[in-house]
């Protein structure tokens, strides 16, 4: 009888423990939660000194309601932004987007340069080709999302070879 | 009777605003087809700055050289160092030629970039690269020359980035604008162009 006891108990913490999983993992590159898919976080090396990188995803709604991405945390920056970046008539902009981004019902939406990207500020260290970072994304609905970084080489415009088979 | 004359007076400020628009139209039209040594002397001039190991530099140390100028700053995680990258693998495919070359980065933050800073972020890229920075004025003035537009724009907790114009500029031998260089070509395309203006 004590034996069943001390068992459930077992049981029950593993079952507490699974269900405060934040996503659960589909593949190498691509998380889910809830309604919310992830794929093929990446990043760049960043060159020497460098206190600011930026951070690529791309989002997938596969649910009925709109949900938003609201915020990122991540161990190797002070602070995550959701930024977007405009270039108009030669002239950069980037500006934080205050509320968030909106994924609609059916819409992948994807953070890439030049475009929608998280801001990864005052970092703690160098992000390095081949080292690979975890973070956390925060969605209004889906909850939190757990995912890793690849990091290609600096300066590179789209995300590492090895991702390829994604595409 | 005064009803009519605030009538006449508004048909009368509005005729005369479409005549003024007409008339800038026509001016800016009329600038864009100027001759290209018109517009050749609108961009570029003097520069006055400090590269990252300290030291002054000034257009006078271009003298006879072609270069490609660039303005950026190292708090700006997307277009600079991927610009900067693709300038490493021009210089690269340049080879030798390269040496007959420059390629200037310019901050349009002095405030962060100090020479140190520069240093630095510069060590990752070609070494035929070089950043360059000043005091506000030194680099406004260069800005102004180059007419590129730069703004600080604040960001929560007392960080900023900036706004600016992030085109990559083809100089010739003289210090004279020749065209806007396309980066949207491979290293190698871009390369063999920039040679043709050594």
């Amino acid at each position: 009888m004590e034996a069943v006891m001390k068992n459930f108990a077992i049981f029950a913490a593993a079952l507490a423990a699974l269900s405060t999983l934040p996503a659960v993992i589909v593949g190498a590159q691509e998380y889910k939660a809830g309604s919310i898919e992830v794929d093929q976080p990446w990043s760049t090396a960043t060159p020497r000194g460098a206190s600011v990188a930026a951070g690529y995803v791309t989002i997938k709604n596969t649910g009925t309601e709109p949900d938003r991405l609201t915020g990122a945390s991540t161990a190797v920056a002070g602070k995550v932004e959701i930024h977007e970046m405009t270039m108009d008539n030669g002239i950069m902009r980037m500006r934080p987007l205050a509320s968030g981004l909106e994924i609609k019902p059916g819409q992948t939406v994807e953070l890439k340069p030049s475009s929608f990207h998280l801001m990864l500020m005052n970092l703690k260290g160098p992000i390095q080709q081949g080292m690979p970072f975890k973070a956390t994304l925060m969605f209004a609905k889906a909850g939190s999302v757990d995912v890793e970084f690849a990091v290609g080489p600096v300066g590179a415009s789209s995300p590492p070879a090895q991702d390829a088979h994604h595409h | 009777m005064s009803r009519q004359v605030s009538r006449l007076m508004v048909i009368m400020t509005a005729s005369f605003a479409t005549l003024a628009c007409c008339l800038g139209v026509i001016a800016f039209v009329g600038s864009r087809i100027g001759t290209g040594s018109v517009q050749a002397a609108a961009i570029g001039g003097p520069i006055h700055l400090t590269d990252q190991n300290g030291q002054p530099f000034s257009d006078q140390d271009l003298k006879g050289k072609s270069f490609l100028v660039f303005f950026g700053f190292t708090h700006c995680p997307d277009v600079c160092p991927t610009t900067l990258f693709e300038l490493s693998e021009v210089m690269r495919h340049l080879g030798k030629d390269a040496d007959r070359t420059a390629a200037l980065f310019i901050t349009v933050d002095p405030e962060r970039d100090t020479p140190q800073a520069l240093k630095d972020y510069m060590s990752s890229f070609d070494p035929h690269l070089r950043g360059l920075t000043g005091d506000q004025d030194a680099v406004a003035a260069v800005a102004k020359a180059y007419r590129v537009y730069y703004r600080k724009v604040p960001l929560e907790g007392g960080d900023y980035t900036m706004d600016l114009t992030a085109i990559v500029y083809l100089m010739d031998k003289e210090g004279r604008f020749v065209s806007p260089f396309n980066m949207r070509r491979t290293a190698e395309a871009e390369a063999d162009d920039l040679r043709k203006h050594l």
